[in-house]
């Protein structure tokens, strides 16, 4: 599956880093990296940080 | 037949206690009763970002509607409903409409509603903020000049007197026996914060209690608005806004006539199972149930991250009662908590409420603006840690440090470990 985060909105809250810390963690200044081609056997865990992001951020990309 | 499992509460926690019941298995019927006539939307930003700046009320609703998983997109949503009454050793409940509706399964997600001031006097010009017409017809009243007095200084008060001072109000904020945010803060932090909102140019009064509400017009009270409120010291604060601020209440009249406790939201054990009836779970605000973290005992959290936390527990628990498959060990949530106003991005993680004893890390509680780094210490373990503008991956670090105190203790009875 394709992530998407919208930087827009992202306020680099950390939650998704400890949701699903194999697709998201927070640089040394404090910056969201994330990867955005991701193993389908993550879904459970992309959709925990979907869920726990603050201000809602977190996209799964339709497949083409 | 089909079984059903009824949800009644249709904001974030019902929204996630259909998607955590579809995750742990459940594939027959979910039925959503929610009051709002709004699929479930994300609350934080009434007090913030849309309530500065909200559109329509369809504009409004569309910034903040929560995305739901596929999963969950056969789920009936029956909203402007109401749930009246509820009859759990019957497993049935009253609707509104006068329907009776019965089930197998029951979530309790019916969360919170504003505490209102018990004051007499005119109603118009009072607003409380908690829905999205909440939020959308105050920002109507929110116009450049105009006073506005915040009545609580919580989370939520603090961040409208924030909002309300960005869009130009002259804002009055007026808080009981303590502090902004002390209960949640600790005194330290909170008068450093007190000092900050001061500051940005509102005015501040402690240790005041309302007293009574100023009105327009003496002699005709029904067709009067708010102009002022009165202090108990005779202190007459003129305001044409007054935003109620003051606590919420739990939902739960409609379970009353039931032998379970709900004197303060609904007692439940460590698996969200509400306490005293079978095939009933609560989630979110209106869920007490104990804190196996700290052993504090049965009580509510009013964070964000609680519906999520709660939603998944509540769900396994319910499945396996209503499957007489074996229970999986709850997990223990860890809370945590953010509010931005004006500048300051303050985030917490732990309950800070339960400390002995609070510490400086990092700055100073007076300089919050600069940063600072709060420990809450019960005794000597970390039980809480809040930040002001620290970077994410520092936060990251100090929830490593709260939560960590958890794995490491010993365990006197395995049961309660977390998994």
């Amino acid at each position: 599956m394709k992530i998407f985060v919208d930087r827009q909105l992202c306020e680099n809250h950390g939650q998704c880093a400890i949701a699903a810390p194999d697709v998201f963690r927070m640089n040394s200044e404090g910056i969201l990296e994330y990867e955005e081609n991701v193993n389908d056997s993550l879904l459970a865990d992309v959709e925990d940080a979907m869920d726990a992001c603050p201000v809602q951020a977190i996209f799964i990309q339709d497949q083409p | 037949m089909t079984r059903r499992i009824v949800i009644v509460g249709g904001s974030m926690g019902g929204l996630r206690a259909a998607e955590q019941l579809r995750a742990a298995g459940w594939t027959e019927t979910i039925t959503v009763i929610g009051t709002e006539t709004h699929l479930p939307y994300n609350r934080p930003p009434l007090s913030k970002e849309l309530l500065e700046k909200p559109g329509t009320t369809a504009e409004a609703f569309d910034s903040v509607k929560f995305r739901h998983r596929s999963s969950v997109s056969d789920v009936q949503w029956q909203l402007g409903t109401e749930v009246i009454g509820a009859n759990l050793a019957e497993n049935t409940l009253t609707l509104d409409t006068g329907e009776t509706m019965a089930y197998d399964g029951l979530v309790i997600a019916t969360g919170l509603r504003p505490r209102r001031l018990p004051l007499t006097g005119p109603l118009r010009g009072r607003h409380v903020l908690r829905t999205l017409e909440d939020a959308v017809e105050l920002h109507q009243e929110l116009r450049p000049g105009t006073k506005v007095a915040v009545i609580g200084a919580g989370f939520i008060g603090c961040e409208t007197a924030a909002t309300a001072t960005k869009l130009g109000c002259t804002v009055t904020l007026i808080e009981g026996t303590s502090g902004p945010m002390q209960r949640a803060l600790g005194e330290e932090l909170s008068a450093g914060i007190r000092d900050y909102l001061v500051q940005q140019g509102v005015t501040y009064y402690g240790q005041a209690k309302v007293a009574g509400l100023l009105s327009d017009q003496a002699d005709s009270e029904s067709d009067s608005s708010c102009n002022g409120i009165t202090l108990s010291d005779g202190t007459e604060i003129r305001a044409d806004v007054i935003i109620e601020s003051v606590g919420s209440i739990p939902n739960i009249e409609w379970l009353e006539g039931n032998d379970i406790d709900i004197s303060n939201g609904v007692l439940c054990d460590e698996h969200l199972r509400v306490v005293g009836t079978k095939y009933a779970v609560a989630v979110g605000d209106v869920a007490r149930f104990p804190d196996l973290r700290n052993g504090s005992g049965a009580r509510r959290i009013e964070h964000w991250s609680i519906p999520g936390d709660t939603a998944k527990i509540a769900a396994k628990a319910l499945i396996a009662e209503l499957n007489n498959t074996a229970l999986p060990e709850p997990a223990i949530p860890l809370p945590s908590f953010w509010s931005n106003q004006f500048d300051l991005k303050i985030q917490g993680v732990g309950s800070p409420n339960l400390a002995t004893r609070i510490v400086e890390l990092e700055g100073s509680a007076k300089t919050p603006h600069d940063g600072v780094v709060m420990g809450y210490y019960q005794d000597e373990a970390l039980v809480a840690v809040v930040s002001v503008g620290l970077p994410a991956d520092r936060q990251l670090h100090y929830r490593q440090l709260v939560d960590k105190r958890h794995s490491d203790q010993p365990q006197q009875d395995t049961q309660l470990q977390a998994i």
